[in-house]
């Protein structure tokens, strides 16, 4: 339900972008999303399409979204791995000493307009 | 259509980091301290509250945002144990984010206080995503949720400082095993302070009013 929160918050950015560039129209909104960040795809395109309407400067936009794959650091061993695999454990030493190094993002990556 | 390609590049709650960073640092500078607190709906954020403003009101003036969806019924109550209160509502949101508690802030008026509690919208996921600029972030597990919730809402318990264990009078009622819940919450947060606490019986109440006096007297002498 966290995707309405985070659809308001891109809108509220892009609109200060828009301003910024001076910007008629955005067509093109590429967000960049982290595989483990959280975000339903589905859930938040709906969120956008729904909430695009009552910004004038993305009332034609569409949203694209990028997956970022998720990978995570084993301390223990110094390997990467892939999170959604493998959970917390490390699946080459079993250490649980792991950490996220990317996968958890939602990033703005360009948007196309005129 | 002449289009241009604009690289942004922002992270979407950049504008959300960048307003509860201000709210940081503004409350910092007046010796202010406002605790996030966080649960499930029913985990007894109230309850918890009441308690803390007993041990706490007589020495501190207290404020607190009572944030829902809608209905005022917790501020009320909240009202009655003489705490300054505001209601603030969300409009369907399901957490509050750093833009709506500023102005939270400013309209309950932060120059008269000393220690402002925020009772997040009860949820495990959202408030976990959002930082307000709390200089505490507080969240509770209740017995008959289960010690299990570690695993299921990590993020929760990796973000915040502290994790009251509320309802501890029903633990044997719910098998709740209080030693495997502490252990979940810090493989996720090694520093997370953890204090079993019963808002029914008032168990647990006097070390944790304690320790947060602590932390806020820390904030006064500017630490």
């Amino acid at each position: 339900m966290h995707e309405m929160g985070i659809v308001l918050h891109l809108a509220k950015t892009l609109d200060q972008t828009a301003e910024e560039h001076k910007l008629k129209a955005i067509g093109k909104v590429v967000l960049q999303v982290g595989e483990v960040s959280g975000i339903m795809t589905e859930l938040f395109t709906d969120a956008w399409d729904y909430f695009k309407l009552r910004h004038p400067v993305l009332k034609e936009s569409e949203l694209v979204l990028e997956t970022i794959p998720a990978v995570t650091w084993c301390d223990s061993c110094k390997q990467t791995y892939e999170t959604v695999k493998y959970g917390r454990e490390c699946p080459y030493c079993g250490s649980g000493e792991t950490w996220l190094l990317r996968g958890n993002e939602c990033i703005i990556k360009e948007i196309e307009a005129e | 259509m002449d289009y241009k390609i604009i690289d942004v590049k922002e992270r979407v709650l950049a504008d959300n980091e960048r307003c509860a960073a201000e709210t940081r640092s503004a409350l910092a500078e007046r010796g202010v301290l406002l605790v996030n607190l966080m649960g499930s709906p029913g985990a007894g954020k109230t309850s918890v509250l009441l308690q803390l403003i007993k041990r706490l009101g007589a020495q501190y003036r207290i404020g607190v945002m009572e944030a829902d969806v809608d209905s005022d019924v917790d501020a009320r109550t909240v009202a009655e144990a003489g705490a300054k209160v505001i209601q603030l509502h969300t409009g369907g949101l399901c957490h509050m984010d750093a833009d709506m508690t500023a102005r939270g802030l400013e309209a309950l008026g932060v120059g008269d206080l000393d220690l402002i509690f925020l009772e997040n919208v009860g949820n495990l996921v959202c408030p976990a995503e959002f930082d307000v600029g709390a200089g505490l972030r507080m969240m509770i597990l209740s017995v008959p949720e289960g010690d299990d919730k570690p695993l299921k809402y990590p993020l929760m318990f990796r973000v915040s400082d502290v994790m009251l264990v509320n309802k501890l009078d029903a633990a044997e009622v719910f098998d709740f095993d209080l030693d495997a819940a502490a252990a979940r919450a810090r493989a996720l947060n090694p520093d997370i302070e953890i204090f079993p606490v019963s808002a029914k019986s008032g168990e647990g109440f006097d070390a944790l009013a304690d320790w947060l006096a602590k932390r806020l007297e820390e904030r006064r002498r500017g630490l």
